[in-house]
């Protein structure tokens, strides 16, 4: 247990927790992609609400689902912890800054990023995953609350920007990760940044064109 | 050339600082940004005045003691050099420079720009050693070591102690300073019996004093005089993770 | 008073290995009472420092820098000698020991240089283990390259860093008895004065940078490791703040001075282009060995070099050294390129220059190949002029750089003052009249490392220490001294500052008492000198105040203690009437120009006393014998 509160007291520790949690989201975001892509079948949502209707009711799913909050929570909470010690080190601060000459915009807003992601996720959840779970009844289909949603602008477009920033989070998220796990070499540091495309642009894009499709097509 | 200088001055640790106008006029661009300052202070030493403080030494970027935050920049707008290595010719001529010391609260402004960094030699005394008495050292060659790693090693090694990381990192984080210490002696044999121990303890030492956490911005690398590549930060969160799981 | 330099018995390979045997030993529970005062942290400082606390003793080690890792030595570029003969061309101890006595023409105590030559190898071994990088080979082994003229490789090196990492291996062996409460570091001290109590070294008294508050140490012993005094001729290679003050504090105090006059003056440097310039920088010695110096044979010409065509061209060095050519050693290199400057045939803005060119290597052996071997020399050429010197030969012209001459001390390094010992470059050292390259850096480790900590424990065992405490009067009194003194100067308020002053000071000594001295001219700056420190004390201005971190007020302490040494180094290089190594006194030279040594007459450590007047010293000879290598004379024709 000392040793726990000491890993989480240190801020490489810290670092790595962030680190960790936010790579099990991406990969938490790869399944949800697959998932979701159903929707997309033409079959007027029957794939889709099968598979949304079957998921909550295996066990093991629920137990993930825990974790996944965990996992959430852990992020969230650790990163805005970090975010708010680092605040309070610099003390006086400079009157003329040049950041963007010397790091990329993406880095350094990583908290603003990730605050508009969790506003999106509350709303994300209100909608569809307590939806789902506590006021579906018999003939709930997930895939026609989807399209009512995402066929109101507003929501669409909402939903646009989130995944926008969302890659945003990820264009540094991902490789920062591999720097944090101590992956990162020259040799790597490419190789990194290309499979980095991938989970930054596709995912995000992957998701966003799911409003797109109920934007555009009615 | 000539510009307007607008400079922190503050007189002691518990004082208050502000900024004063200043005029440097008939600056050479082959002068150094110290010995700008220089010409400055005599002015003022001539009238009497108390000249600006810097830190400063060896004048030929290796000893680490100097350190100007420039127009937003630490140690200046060009890449790889020392403010004293600086020189007046990369600036446009009546150019307004704002001077500030490096701003961190782990390292308190002593007087105007000079700022006290013995943060850094707490870290080191933590643990950025190797624990050899003098005299108990096996033959030089006994222990081959590649070239390869040598040469990693000193690249990690050229670290000055400078403090831009810690001035230009958006967290004053140390990490870059840390990494380059435990990443030299983790590539070496010599640093191998105590490479778990060392690495906790100067990250230890490092948030006690106060400084930040990295979140990978690599800023650091940017303005490191040295060019200490941040991949050694990823060599040190691997030591920490090998010293914690192994 | 009678030198004693306590050389040992024997025969010179055995000398050490018997001393060590026969002297006192503290034992080894009882180290931990005494407390032994270090002052610089440089590679000589911070190595004893660490050593001494090692074996058990409480070091209190001091400097002005904010932090031990930022001395000086840092700054060393080239590399650190070693006789290991890795590359099995022949390298021994005893080849290294002959090439610094002949090296330093025939002027250092023979048992110490041996001695020296000893250790060295040691302090590799030790460095190694610090995890020093030196280059590697491929196989893993370390490289050595050649170095300084001499005809082995024997140089350690890590890049152009090796004073660098050096300094850095034996600060983390400093902070490690820092960090077990062994050593108690202060740093933004500066001594300013050395006391001594019934004839002992006994403590010093500090002024605080920061807060400048002055403060007494007591100890048991003092070390002064405070490194060279060349920056007398203010535009120097050395860092800004060295200075001598402890060492003249220290010789005010009673310790001799010996051989100041053996000052090295370093031929590659970037020349001064403005007044503004604050110092020399040092460019490595390794460009002589691709590099063509040059002047135009017409004088005053302003030709842009690409312009003035082959046979316009003196090639003097190839000229008149047709073996050595350009690799001749530093001190002929520099006296060579002044007197073609004095001449008239210098080049740049401020004719004090002369041509270093590439371009016959740059077409032999292509600019990429220049590139890889010189690239950062070339680029930090670039940083300070501006100029591209792939395109348009460097500028060179010699620069003060080391200090041979330092503090007297015997084969224990003790001063002449009991318990005071002077260790690196603060000492008049073992480099004789000339040091060769890499070879301060192995003496500075090799006195902290390996030779201190035996001989200090022979002063400690045999003495009979008084207990003494910061309120004794000796203390008390040096305290308000130096507070009257510093109230003195911060009252004169006159017109220059104290770095003008310095500038007029260093001069006369480059222009009297430099790379070639003559009688009437070192007259002249006898006169100059104090002329000079009279219109300090007139006409300075130091502003701000004495309770307050003071740049001007720092600099100015230290200025007065340049015109101190400046004097004497010039009375010195006055008496020495020969040439010897860094030492040419123009009436006594071979029909070419060539040094003139006079053994018969001088083949002695001239050791200075000062006397409490303030303006006379006493001479006192050490002999120099030379058993083992016959003093002769030295030739690159
Ligand atoms: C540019 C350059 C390159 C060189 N290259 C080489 C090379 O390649 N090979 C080689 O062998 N040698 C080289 N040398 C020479 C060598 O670096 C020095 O001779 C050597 O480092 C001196 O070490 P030191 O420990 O005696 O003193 P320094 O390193 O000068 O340390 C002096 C210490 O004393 C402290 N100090 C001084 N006065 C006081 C005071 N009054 N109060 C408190 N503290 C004080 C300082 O703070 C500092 O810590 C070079 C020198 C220069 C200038
Ligand atoms: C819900 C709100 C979120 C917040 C407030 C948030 C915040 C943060 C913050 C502050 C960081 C640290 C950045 C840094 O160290 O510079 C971070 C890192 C990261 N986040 Fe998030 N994030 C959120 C959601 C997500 C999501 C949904 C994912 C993935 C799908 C994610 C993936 C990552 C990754 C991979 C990192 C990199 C970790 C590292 O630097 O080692 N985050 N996040
Ligand atoms: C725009 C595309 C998206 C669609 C159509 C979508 C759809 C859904 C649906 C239908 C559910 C409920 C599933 C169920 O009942 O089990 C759900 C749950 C969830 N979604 Fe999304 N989602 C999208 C994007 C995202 C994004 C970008 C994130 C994360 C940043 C996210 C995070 C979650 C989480 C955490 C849950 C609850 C956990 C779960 O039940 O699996 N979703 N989403
Ligand atoms: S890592 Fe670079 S910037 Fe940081 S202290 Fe070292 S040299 Fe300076
Ligand atoms: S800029 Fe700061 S955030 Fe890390 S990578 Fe460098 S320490
Ligand atoms: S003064 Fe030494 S690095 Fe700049």
């Amino acid at each position: 247990m000392r040793t726990l509160v000491q890993f989480y007291n240190s801020s490489v520790g810290k670092k790595l927790i962030v680190g960790l949690t936010g790579f099990l989201l991406i990969s938490f975001l790869v399944i949800h992609l697959f998932g979701n892509l159903l929707i997309l079948r033409n079959d007027g949502g029957k794939a889709f609400d099968a598979y949304a209707e079957v998921l909550p009711q295996i066990l093991i799913i629920r137990i993930i689902e825990v974790g996944l909050f965990l996992i959430f929570l852990i992020h969230i909470i650790t990163a805005a912890y970090t975010w708010l010690l680092n605040k309070q080190t610099r003390g006086q601060n400079y009157k003329v800054r040049k950041p963007g000459q010397t790091s990329q915009l993406t880095s350094r807003t990583m908290f603003l990023s990730g605050s508009i992601i969790f506003i999106f996720l509350v709303v994300h959840m209100r909608q569809f995953w307590y939806n789902s779970r506590y006021e579906a009844g018999e003939h709930y289909s997930m895939y026609e609350v989807i399209k009512a949603t995402f066929s109101e602008p507003a929501y669409g477009i909402f939903y646009l920007i989130a995944m926008f920033l969302l890659g945003f989070h990820l264009r540094h998220g991902f490789q920062s990760a591999f720097q944090t796990f101590g992956l990162n070499d020259e040799k790597y540091s490419s190789i990194i940044e290309w499979c980095g495309v991938i989970f930054w642009l596709l995912i995000p894009l992957g998701f966003a064109v799911m409003p797109l499709y109920f934007l555009l097509k009615f | 050339m000539n510009f307007t200088l607008k400079i922190w001055r503050q007189h002691n640790r518990n004082s208050k600082g502000k900024f004063v106008e200043y005029k440097a006029a008939n600056i050479s661009p082959d002068m150094s940004f110290l010995e700008m300052l220089d010409a400055v202070n005599r002015d003022l030493a001539k009238k009497g005045e108390d000249v600006i403080a810097f830190d400063h030494d060896c004048r030929e970027g290796i000893c680490g003691s100097c350190g100007l935050y420039i127009n937003g920049r630490a140690h200046g707008p060009q890449r790889g050099v020392t403010t004293c290595e600086l020189r007046m010719r990369h600036f446009q001529d009546g150019e307004t420079l704002v001077i500030e010391p490096w701003r961190a609260k782990s390292f308190p402004v002593i007087k105007d720009l000079i700022v006290d960094r013995t943060a850094f030699d707490r870290i080191i005394q933590a643990g950025g050693y190797v624990s050899v008495d003098t005299g108990s050292a096996p033959e030089a060659s006994s222990i081959p070591v590649p070239k390869e790693k040598a040469e990693e090693a000193m690249d990690a090694a050229a670290c000055i102690g400078c403090g831009a990381c810690v001035a230009a990192c958006k967290n004053s984080s140390a990490m870059l300073f840390i990494s380059a210490k435990v990443s030299q002696l983790a590539l070496l044999p010599q640093g191998n019996a105590e490479r778990k121990i060392r690495v906790q303890k100067m990250v230890e030492q490092m948030d006690k004093e106060g400084f930040g956490h990295c979140s990978n911005t690599y800023a650091c690398e940017q303005e490191c005089p040295k060019k200490i590549s941040v991949t050694h930060i990823a060599r040190l969160n691997r030591e920490f993770i090998k010293s914690i799981i192994c | 008073m009678v030198l004693n330099s306590k050389i040992p018995e024997g025969p010179i390979q055995q000398k050490w290995d018997n001393h060590r045997f026969n002297i006192k030993l503290v034992n080894a529970a009882n180290k931990r009472k005494y407390t032994i005062i270090v002052v610089g942290t440089g590679l000589a400082g911070s190595s004893a420092a660490a050593s001494l606390a090692e074996l058990g003793y409480n070091v209190i080690s001091l400097c002005y820098h904010e932090s031990p890792r930022r001395a000086h030595s840092i700054a060393a570029q080239g590399g650190i000698n070693a006789p290991k003969n890795y590359k099995n061309d022949g390298d021994s101890i005893w080849r290294l020991f002959y090439d610094t006595v002949k090296g330093g023409d025939y002027r250092a105590r023979e048992a110490n240089v041996y001695r020296l030559a000893q250790v060295s190898g040691n302090i590799i071994d030790q460095c190694v283990a610090q995890g020093v990088p030196f280059a590697r080979e491929y196989g893993g082994l370390l490289d050595n390259r050649s170095f300084g003229g001499a005809q082995v490789s024997r140089t350690f090196y890590a890049r152009g860093q090796t004073g660098q990492q050096l300094l850095l291996g034996a600060y983390g062996a400093l902070s490690r008895q820092i960090n077990a409460g062994k050593v108690k570091f202060f740093g933004r001290r500066e001594m300013l004065d050395l006391i001594v109590i019934d004839g002992q070294a006994r403590g010093i008294v500090t002024r605080h940078l920061e807060t400048g508050q002055l403060e007494s140490f007591v100890g048991d012993a003092v070390v002064l490791a405070t490194g060279g005094y060349a920056n007398t001729f203010y535009y120097t290679t050395m860092a800004k703040h060295s200075n001598c003050t402890a060492i003249w504090k220290a010789h005010k105090k009673g310790a001799f001075f010996a051989n100041p006059c053996f000052t090295q003056i370093h031929p590659t440097c970037i020349p001064l282009s403005s007044e503004y310039q604050s110092k020399l920088t040092l460019m490595s010695e390794s460009l002589r060995n691709d590099g063509r110096i040059w002047v135009p044979k017409k004088t005053g010409d302003t030709r842009s070099p690409k312009d003035i065509p082959e046979d316009e061209r003196d090639y003097y060095l190839e000229r008149l050294y047709p073996s050595f050519g350009n690799l001749v050693p530093r001190d002929v290199a520099s006296r060579r390129a002044k007197e073609m400057c004095d001449k008239g045939f210098g080049v740049g803005p401020t004719k004090l220059a002369v041509y270093l060119d590439f371009a016959d290597t740059i077409k032999r052996n292509g600019k990429a190949w220049v590139e890889e071997k010189y690239g950062n020399l070339f680029d930090m050429y670039y940083q300070i002029t501006g100029e591209d010197a792939y395109q348009t030969p460097m500028r060179i012209y010699p620069a003060a750089h080391y200090t041979m001459g330092g503090l007297w001390v015997d084969y224990n390094l003790m001063s002449t003052i009991p318990g005071l010992y002077v260790i690196g470059e603060a000492n008049f050292s073992d480099h004789g009249a000339n040091r060769l390259g890499a070879s301060a850096l192995m003496q500075g480790l090799a006195d902290g490392y390996f030779i201190i900590p035996y001989t200090i424990g022979d002063y400690l065992a045999s003495s009979k220490l008084q207990k003494v405490k910061t309120d004794h009067p000796a203390f008390k009194e040096s305290e308000k001294n130096i507070q009257d003194f510093i109230k003195r100067l911060l009252s004169i308020k006159g017109k220059q500052t104290s770095d003008e002053i310095h500038k007029k000071l260093g001069k006369v000594m480059y222009d009297y008492c430099g790379l070639a001295r003559n009688e009437s001219g070192l007259k002249k700056a006898l006169e100059l000198i104090p002329q000079l420190r009279d219109e300090f004390f007139k006409d300075v201005n130091v502003p701000g105040t004495d309770n307050n971190l003071n740049p001007e007020l720092e600099k100015a302490i230290r200025v007065i203690d340049f015109f101190g040494i400046a004097e004497l180094i010039v009375r010195d290089a006055l008496h020495r009437e020969e040439s010897c190594g860094a030492h040419l006194r123009e009436e006594y030279q071979t029909q070419d120009g060539e040094a003139l040594r006079n053994d018969e007459k001088f083949s002695y450590v001239a050791a200075w006393e000062y006397k409490d007047d303030g303006t006379s010293w006493e001479l006192h000879k050490e002999p120099l014998i030379f058993e083992n290598v016959k003093p002769s004379t030295r030739s690159y024709k």
